[in-house]
């Protein structure tokens, strides 16, 4: 296999990813959106371990994988929040810190 | 039990080791083509649930990637923590914030041409960068990877890190909680 076959594939999700968060107005499928932008890194440290015939890439695709876990937790917590307090998800609504 | 012995590239693994090549690219293929088109619909769909359901079998084949590429246990773990765990809140979510279902203006900004611009522009420069840099450099995985050896690296090189990813796990565990109560108690 070619290694350029996985990072392309990643770079792809990379992208779908970065598009989801741009253009959600939803905040829960902005945060699904982040997961795939995540997924495609792991993708990345997956490859690279098998490129390199070392551990390490795995085992930090483990970590990334708590992190995203923790991160999901927390983001959700918030959109919970913003829903309590404005009866809305609508990122474009949430301007408060707008100058 | 070895996972990469019940995937496809192993069935043929009793022929030559080109046979086996064509067997995992065809892996691929499939494999990419089904998360590409998910992780697609995940972005462009109205329906928030069907968003979810979708961001399951991108999971998945990000999973099935991690066993071509001999990587068994994160694999597994993928599949425990994103589909097991993380889908299920992100479906939690959605029940509690009441989101409207199949309506298009909740859903999508107003500015998704920009959006798509800036994503088109990204994947056309990473990916002259990538195919500038690697070109065809080959992979070959002899073995796939144990899960002895993956804890072996974590509970002696990356002790610390694993130590302060399982401190901030539960940080933000708490964190959660406490944003998310209610103020009046409960």
């Amino acid at each position: 296999m070619v290694l350029n076959q996985f990072l392309l594939l990643a770079a792809a999700l990379f992208c779908i990813g970065v598009y989801g968060v741009l253009a959600r107005r939803n905040g829960v499928m902005v945060l699904m959106s982040v997961e795939l932008i995540l997924n495609a890194v792991n993708i990345n440290l997956v490859a690279f371990a098998a490129f390199t015939n070392s551990i390490a890439g795995e085992v930090f695709a483990l970590f990334v994988i708590a992190i995203a876990a923790a991160e999901v937790g927390v983001g959700l917590a918030i959109v919970l929040l913003i829903y309590r307090n404005r009866k809305s998800i609508d990122l474009t609504e949430v301007d408060l810190l707008k100058g | 039990m070895n996972l990469l012995a019940l995937s496809l590239p192993a069935v043929l693994a009793q022929s030559d080791s080109g046979d086996l090549l064509v067997a995992q690219n065809i892996a691929f293929g499939i494999i990419a083509a089904t998360m590409l088109f998910s992780a697609w619909r995940v972005v462009s769909t109205n329906n928030i649930v069907h968003a979810a359901l979708y961001l399951v079998i991108a999971l998945a084949g990000v999973a099935a990637i991690f066993i071509l590429l001999g990587a068994e246990f994160v694999g597994v773990t993928q599949i425990l923590v994103y589909i097991g765990a993380v889908v299920v809140l992100f479906l939690f979510g959605i029940m509690l914030t009441r989101a409207r279902l199949g309506d298009v203006e909740s859903v999508d900004h107003e500015n998704r041409l920009i959006a798509a611009l800036t994503a088109v522009l990204l994947a056309v420069v990473m990916s002259y960068a990538l195919i500038d840099s690697f070109g065809d450099t080959r992979i070959d995985i002899e073995t796939p990877s144990t899960t002895q050896a993956v804890s072996d690296s974590i509970f002696s090189d990356y002790i610390i890190p694993f130590e302060a990813v399982s401190l901030l796990l539960l940080a933000a565990l708490i964190g959660a909680i406490v944003v998310a109560r209610r103020e009046d108690g409960s």
